[in-house]
């Protein structure tokens, strides 16, 4: 069975969450510690939502200077599979895994709904088990969501097919483009603001579609699709 | 401070702010950050500009000033 290592900084709260939807899709989630001085052999990674570090200096910020993210970059460059929500979208650009960054909600209010998003990009290790140009339903809870980087950095992630997911009936946040998530060039790292981990199942969430991301990544682990 | 190109809507607020309080004539605010280090002599303005860019803005979005000042 697939390893799925799920970060904990000081400050996350959605690693609950995100471990129960890799053991709903079938993988082992494996819990990571920031401090931690090894994956534990994990086969893929998830930096979960929350407040890592407060939030303090700016989202991710700090987070990225931990131990366990050393490693994590490392793996990443050499092609481990590493998805990022939310505040771990936040590392992860911060990190450098991912371009741009994410600012403060053109609204300045703190969102927090049921949001439709539109999946763009079906050939990331995360998201095989999606249909191009399908639609869902996920909750998204962030105030610093606004996903900006140089226009040219957008031109060349719309050129590449870098886009992952897009904001669909309204942008909650004015991110250009109305970009929810993006993919490294090797399509290995994904980040994405808003929580498909809370929607893996219609009983807790807005839908189950969620789910597809952590059944892609393990369909991607054990060689099928992609 | 956030780079001119990029959004943002927190100084835009203070100035929208500015007139319902009396105080005309302000065109436009842009809210940044504003960090004071003590350090000793053996830090220079190259290690300045290091912790400048590299942990205490964002250069994807943030330009940054460093100035030294004697305590």
């Amino acid at each position: 069975m697939s390893k799925v290592g799920v970060i904990t900084f000081p400050g996350t709260l959605d690693d609950g969450d995100a471990a129960r939807a890799v053991r709903h899709a079938g993988g082992e989630p494996v819990a990571l510690w920031h401090a931690d001085a090894d994956l534990h052999g994990v086969d893929a990674v998830i930096v979960p939502g929350g407040f890592s570090y407060g939030d303090y200096l700016r989202a991710g910020a700090i987070a990225r200077f931990a131990p366990v993210m050393g490693l994590v970059i490392e793996a990443a460059q050499g092609g481990l599979p590493v998805l990022g929500i939310c505040n771990g979208f936040q590392v992860l650009c911060e990190a450098g895994l991912l371009p741009g960054a994410l600012a403060r909600n053109a609204g300045l209010h703190f969102v927090c709904h049921d949001q439709r998003i539109r999946v763009e990009n079906v050939q990331t290790a995360w998201t095989t088990r999606y249909w191009a140009g399908g639609e869902f339903v996920v909750p998204v809870k962030s105030i610093e969501g606004r996903f900006v980087a140089e226009k040219s950095t957008v031109d060349e992630l719309e050129r590449d097919g870098r886009v992952v997911f897009r904001y669909a009936g309204g942008n909650p946040n004015g991110s250009m483009n109305d970009i929810a998530g993006i993919c490294s060039a090797n399509r290995r790292v994904v980040g994405l603001m808003p929580h498909p981990e809370h929607a893996i199942d219609p009983l807790t969430g807005p839908s189950g579609d969620g789910i597809g991301l952590f059944t892609s990544v393990l369909d991607n682990l054990a060689g099928v699709g992609g | 401070m956030p780079k001119p190109e990029i959004l943002d809507p927190q100084g835009q607020a203070v100035a929208r702010a500015l007139p319902r309080l009396g105080f005309e004539g302000v065109s436009d605010v842009r809210q940044g950050k504003h960090f004071v280090l003590e350090v000793d002599d053996s830090v220079d303005d190259d290690t300045l500009a290091k912790i400048a860019e590299g942990f205490l803005s964002n250069p994807v979005i943030e330009d940054f000033v460093v100035r030294r000042a004697d305590a």
